[in-house]
This record gives structure tokens, C-alpha cells and sequence, in this order.
């Protein structure tokens, strides 16, 4: 019985979608930055229309764009959501001269009686000849100033100011040269710094394209940018931040999505979803920050893992360790030239005989390479997400005994059901550590999580982006 | 770096679009050379701050067509450049106004580059010449107060280039490249005392032709002690 259970569990796992990979119909090329607008999220893409999602993980067609054109991005300042999208341009062989145009809507759900745009004008422009081509706009509001960034491969990526009271282009501003040879730029401020995110590579080639997101940053809006070897971005310098992995081919045209407590998000487009007849897809994965640089993150890769808390305490059954026959006092007597072999790790059978078979609680211990210390983890198949994270199932490996919540505890299962409170949403921190919530536990931040509140104690509580209390990682047992 | 097309799915819309300038009135007049070259004088030209070589005999594009960059392999770029121009002997240099001996004749210019890079795209614009689907030849000399040992070409490149020294191969951009600082470096390679030739080539499809080109010691730094001629 315990064999074809764990067959069916190992089927399901090999049919799991990649941890990239969001559910729906994501079809899109150069996404905007996702916003929620009146309970959903939205991003608007090349041509018309857009996406829109409950969870920023299932996502369909819907939300609507007028101007067409390419590479629109939005921006929510007050009760206004502006919109820059790019008319003309982003041609081959010539077909350069465009114009970059913003709009303002007071809600971008299509069915309320707020929507509808207004048009502010444009805001920049090339002139075809010159070296600029004005689409792929990007905003970015610091300090109560709003900048934007626009260009392509043609010539440089340029920065403008727009006055944040009406999305217009502010009086005697003049554009800025600010890096090369990218396209779709985004902008990003943190302690301090400006990020000028931009796409190097080949656009548009399906799985043979190369499209990577960059980065270089400034202490200044205007400049200079530099990326982390001091390569000026005006020479073509940039931090790889994502490139094409798995099954994705091709990343291109970075959002940003703070989800708070600690939890960053990016979007992008990959040119190719070779899962999905190699078509331009939207995708949302974790973003973190390392020595001032952001870097590409990773949801939890479906495996068996030993899962300590930043606390000190692998997360286990709580039940008796079954100790190893071992001869200490031999051992340490032995000498030197004696004969030397292996001794098998403690198997599930030895370690499971003296299990509860109902629910059984879970505590934090020094890790022993013990079974009931050791959980398998993947994404449920048909289980959904949220925010690009898959919902996990978190069984001991071998078995189906699954971690689950229990009222305001948290305990194991005999048995993985698939049911709700058997789904564990397992979202990266931006320092690389991962925080691990129960299904249904809020919108972008839960509002509890699987916390380290004593030692040897977890328990569902509010998450504390400020402990480490909170945090955990992943190790290969 | 060149794109198949930006978006791809927008190749009808943009046919469809008036250019913006079109809609202005008259199309705007392509920036000017001197935005980007001046003239070379007789002096001889030290590298910039950062040791870019900027004096450089440059030959009006020859076309060869090409609708993507994506199929700049190696074989391919090495067979372009060799049937594109003649090469004469490692250490010749042509003159400033002198027409390569091909069908077309394409003049050479001696001019120095305003910036730290040689933008090809813009020179053929400037020149009323092809700009997309052509092949750019450019030489140097370079004039080393000593023997230098150790030295590396760095080489960027918009989009496949190659590249000799005195005659001899020391550098290869394939693929559909986009022009970043260093990014391809020679194995290391002796400078002569005195006379030093540097001969590069560009392919371009649809993509924003330019190179930048500098020489770096056996450390790593740019070498600056040294001038660029044309002769």
C-alpha cells in the first residue's frame, strides 16, 4: 500500500511544473510592472490588453490598454495609475523614430465605474536618425520625483523627469544618456542608490534568444551608472541579474514586485516557455540583494531536504530518536592501521517503528541525518500558488506523512490529501532564506508563518522580517 | 547586438505607423560626422583616459546583406571577411582618401573618434551610405616606445568582428555581439618596438555597427604610453 502511494506521489512529482512556471494562460511579452488595482493584479504587455490575477500566480487575459504600440509600464501615484507606452519605433533595418505617451486611469479594472484614461501627451521622442529609440518606457518614483527610462539597442538608453502631479514631461527637462546597448530598462531605488535595469541580448528568436537582465546603479538618477566591476553602463557594462534557466529560455524586461516583510519579487518575460510550444510568457521569481546588487533568486527546487531554521533546530517529527547501534568506546579504542567500513545511515523502517500513526507534532532539533528529519518537498500538482511560488506539499521523505496546520498548531498527517491545509507557500527572502506559510494565509504578506519561537519550538505566528526567527533554508540531507 | 526585430509580432504595425518624423515634415538629417569623428591630424594620437584607441583609417562599408545577426558563426564571418576585401601585406596601411581595389571601391578615411568607441553606423549614415547589412574595415598603427611584452588586444564589438596584429590573428567576436568594453581579449601578444599594425573587420546585419578597441599590459591596465598614426 505504502509502495503505491509513494509511486502515485512520484508520479505526481515528476509531472510538477517547473518552480517558474504560473498557471493560466501568462502569454505576454514585455510585461509592465504588475499592480494591483482594486483587488487584482494587472500587467499590460506589447500591443493591447494585458494580464490580470487574483494570486499573481493563475493569470488570464484581461485589462485593457488603448494606444497599442510596445512596452507599456504603470506606475500608481495617489489615485491616479499612470501608464507610458511607446508608439512607433523598435524597428529593424531603420524604423526608429517613436514616441513615448502616458495616460492616467483612476482604477485599471476595465468594470468600474472609475476606469477610464485620460491622456497626458507625450513625454519623449526620437526622431528616427538620431541615436535613440524612444520605447520601453520605465518609471520610477523616489524622493517625490518621478523619473522615466526609455531606449533600446538603438543608440543609448535615456532618463527624463516627469512632474508626479500630472505624468507630464517637466519644463526644460532635457534627456539624459544614461547606458547602451540595453533595452527594456526598469529603475529601481534602494538605500540610497539608483538601479538602471536593462535587457542585453537577442529579442524575439524564441529559444534562440539571449536575452538577459542587467543591472548598473548610480548614486544620482542621471548618472553615471556603473555595474560591479565599475564598467560604466554608457560602455556596456551590467550585473547579470537573470538569464534564461530550465525550461525558460530568454529573460527580459524586469519588474519590480515588493510583497514587504522582506519579500521582493521580479517580473520578466522569458521568450520562450518550452513547456508552452516555446511561446513569450510572463514569469515572477524571487529577487534578493547581495552586497548592494540585486540578484536573481530561486523558488525551493522539488527534493528531499534537511529544513533548518536560521534559529538553530532542523524541523522534525517529535518523537524519540531510535538510536544507531554503535560501539562508542570501541571506536574511540581502535587504532589506527585497523580495518575501516561503511555503516549504513539509519533506514525509515528503523526510525519509523515507534511513530504515532494519527497526527503527530513537529519540533525543532539538532540535525542527526534521521528519516523523520528529513522532508520531501514539491510543488502539488493542481495545488495553485501565489506571487511565481508554487503551493509546496512538505511530506517525510518516503512517505506521505504531510506537514500540516492543525487549528494554530502545526503537526504531520498520516497522510498527504492535497487538502488546503496541506499546501505551504514557500516564498525566497531577499537575503536567500526562504519563509514558509500556510496556504490562505493572506494576500502578499501572510499573516503567519511557520516561526522558530523557541529552540526547539515552531509554531504559526506573525512573520518578523526583522528575526531570523522566521527564516529558513534548505539542505540537501 | 541586433535584434531579429524588437517585437516581432509589431513588424506589421510598424509598416502600418507614419514615422514620427514623417509626420513632422521633412525627414530629420542624420547627425553629423563630427559628432562622432574629426578628422586625423598629422600628430601622432595618444589613447584616452582610458586608453581607447581612437585614430583610425576606416573603409565606407561594403554591403553584404544580412536580415539577422543570429548566423555570425565563426565559419561564416571568417568566410565574409575574406571575400570582402583583399588583404595586402600584415604591415601595409592604406591612405586616407585611397579607394579599396574591389568592385565597389570604397574610399578609406583617416579620422579620430570623438568618443571612447568608433561608431561605424554612424559614419556610413553621415556619408549617405549603407548603414545595415555591411562589413566595416578599420586599421591602426600603433607606436610602442619599447617592446612590450605580455599585452593583450580588448576588443567590443557591435555586432562580429576580427581582429590582427602585425598580420597575425589575435582576436574573434562571433555571434549576434553586442559592444561591450573588454569583451574579448587576445591571448598575450608582443608589441614591436616602434611600427605596430592593427587591422579589424565588422559585420553588421540590422544592428548599430561600432567597435572600441584598447591594449592592456600584463596586469590587466590600459596601456597609454604609447600614439596611434595612419602611417
Amino acid at each position: 500500500m505504502k509502495h503505491t502511494v509513494l509511486a502515485a506521489l512520484g508520479l505526481c512529482f515528476a509531472a510538477a511544473p517547473a518552480a517558474a512556471q504560473l498557471a493560466g494562460e501568462p502569454f505576454i511579452h514585455d510585461p509592465s510592472t504588475i499592480t494591483l488595482s482594486d483587488g487584482k493584479y494587472y500587467t499590460f504587455g506589447t500591443r493591447g490588453g494585458g494580464l490580470v490575477s487574483d494570486d499573481c500566480w493563475t493569470w488570464h487575459s484581461g485589462g485593457e490598454r488603448p494606444g497599442g504600440g510596445v512596452a507599456p509600464d504603470v506606475i500608481r501615484i495617489g489615485d491616479r495609475f499612470y501608464v507610458a507606452y511607446a508608439v512607433g519605433g523598435g524597428g529593424m533595418n531603420g524604423g526608429h523614430a517613436s514616441l513615448v505617451k502616458v495616460m492616467w486611469t483612476r482604477t485599471l479594472d476595465p468594470k468600474s465605474p472609475a476606469f477610464g484614461y485620460h491622456d497626458v501627451g507625450v513625454v519623449a521622442s526620437s526622431d528616427g536618425v538620431e541615436g535613440a529609440d524612444a520605447i520601453d518606457p520605465a518609471f520610477l518614483l523616489a524622493d517625490g520625483r518621478l523619473w522615466l527610462s526609455y531606449g533600446t539597442y538603438f543608440g543609448a538608453i535615456r532618463m527624463v523627469e516627469l512632474d508626479p502631479k500630472t505624468g507630464g514631461r517637466l519644463a526644460g527637462n532635457q534627456p539624459v544618456d544614461v547606458a547602451i546597448d540595453m533595452e527594456a530598462t526598469a529603475l529601481l531605488f534602494r538605500d540610497g542608490w539608483y538601479y538602471l535595469l536593462g535587457t542585453h541580448g537577442t529579442c524575439c528568436d524564441g529559444p534562440n534568444s539571449s536575452y538577459n537582465i542587467r543591472v548598473g546603479r548610480s548614486r544620482t538618477p542621471t548618472g553615471p551608472f556603473v555595474d560591479h566591476l565599475g564598467v560604466p553602463l554608457l560602455k556596456g557594462g551590467g550585473k547579470l541579474v537573470v538569464a534564461g534557466h530550465g525550461r525558460h529560455y530568454g529573460a527580459g524586461h524586469f519588474g519590480l514586485l515588493d510583497l514587504g516583510d522582506g519579500v521582493e519579487k521580479m517580473s520578466m518575460h522569458y521568450e520562450a516557455d518550452m513547456d508552452r510550444s516555446g511561446r513569450s510568457v510572463l514569469a515572477i521569481e524571487p529577487l534578493l540583494w547581495r552586497d548592494g546588487w540585486p540578484v536573481g533568486g530561486e523558488n525551493l527546487v522539488a527534493g528531499t531536504y534537511e529544513v533548518q531554521s536560521e534559529r538553530g533546530g532542523a524541523l522534525q517529527l517529535a518523537v524519540d530518536d531510535t538510536r544507531i547501534a554503535f560501539d562508542a568506546r570501541a571506536s574511540f579504542r581502535a587504532k589506527p592501521d585497523a580495518p575501516v567500513g561503511p555503516i549504513a545511515n539509519q533506514t525509515l523502517a528503523q526510525d519509523m517503528a515507534s511513530w504515532p500513526k494519527g497526527p503527530t507534532a513537529v519540533d525543532l532539533g539538532d540535525y542527526m541525518i534521521r528519516p523523520h528529519q528529513q522532508w520531501t518537498i514539491a510543488p502539488a500538482p493542481g495545488g495553485g500558488g501565489a506571487f511565481g511560488a508554487p503551493y509546496y506539499s512538505i511530506v517525510i521523505a518516503g512517505t506521505s506523512r504531510a506537514l500540516a496546520v492543525a487549528g494554530d498548531d502545526v503537526v504531520t498527517v498520516p497522510a498527504f490529501t492535497g487538502a488546503p491545509e496541506q499546501l505551504w507557500r514557500i516564498d525566497q527572502l531577499i537575503d536567500g532564506t526562504y519563509r514558509i506559510a500556510p496556504k490562505g494565509a493572506g494576500g502578499a504578506s501572510p499573516a503567519r508563518a511557520l516561526v522558530a519561537i523557541g529552540r526547539s519550538t515552531a509554531a504559526l505566528v506573525r512573520f518578523d522580517p526583522a528575526s531570523p526567527t522566521g527564516r529558513w533554508s534548505f539542505q540537501r540531507p | 547586438m541586433t535584434i531579429s526585430i524588437r517585437h516581432a509580432a509589431l513588424a506589421a504595425l510598424c509598416l502600418t505607423l507614419p514615422a514620427y518624423a514623417g509626420a513632422q515634415g521633412a525627414p530629420p538629417a542624420p547627425p553629423p560626422l563630427a559628432d562622432y569623428f574629426v578628422p586625423a591630424t598629422a600628430a601622432p594620437k595618444a589613447p584616452d583616459a582610458d586608453g581607447f584607441l581612437q585614430r583610425w583609417l576606416l573603409l565606407e562599408p561594403i554591403v553584404k546583406p544580412n536580415r539577422s545577426n543570429t548566423g555570425f558563426t565563426e565559419a561564416y564571418v571568417r568566410a565574409a571577411f575574406a571575400a570582402s576585401l583583399p588583404q595586402g601585406p600584415p604591415m601595409a596601411v592604406p591612405r586616407d582618401g585611397e579607394a579599396a581595389k574591389i568592385a565597389a571601391a570604397p574610399r578609406w578615411h583617416a579620422l579620430d573618434a570623438t568618443r571612447f568607441d568608433a561608431k561605424l553606423f554612424n559614419l556610413a549614415q553621415s556619408l549617405g551610405k549603407p548603414v545595415y547589412g555591411v562589413i566595416f574595415w578599420a586599421v591602426t598603427v600603433v607606436e610602442a616606445p619599447r617592446e612590450m611584452r605580455g599585452v593583450r588586444l580588448a576588443v567590443g564589438s557591435n555586432s562580429a568582428s576580427m581582429w590582427w596584429v602585425n598580420g597575425a590573428e589575435a582576436a574573434g567576436l562571433y555571434g549576434d555581439r553586442r559592444m561591450v568594453m573588454d569583451d574579448v581579449l587576445s591571448r598575450p601578444l608582443t608589441l614591436r618596438k616602434g611600427r605596430n599594425v592593427i587591422r579589424g573587420a565588422v559585420i553588421n546585419g540590422p544592428g548599430l555597427s561600432d567597435f572600441c578597441v584598447r591594449l592592456l599590459d600584463a596586469n590587466g591596465q590600459p596601456i597609454r604610453d604609447i600614439v596611434t598614426t595612419t602611417k
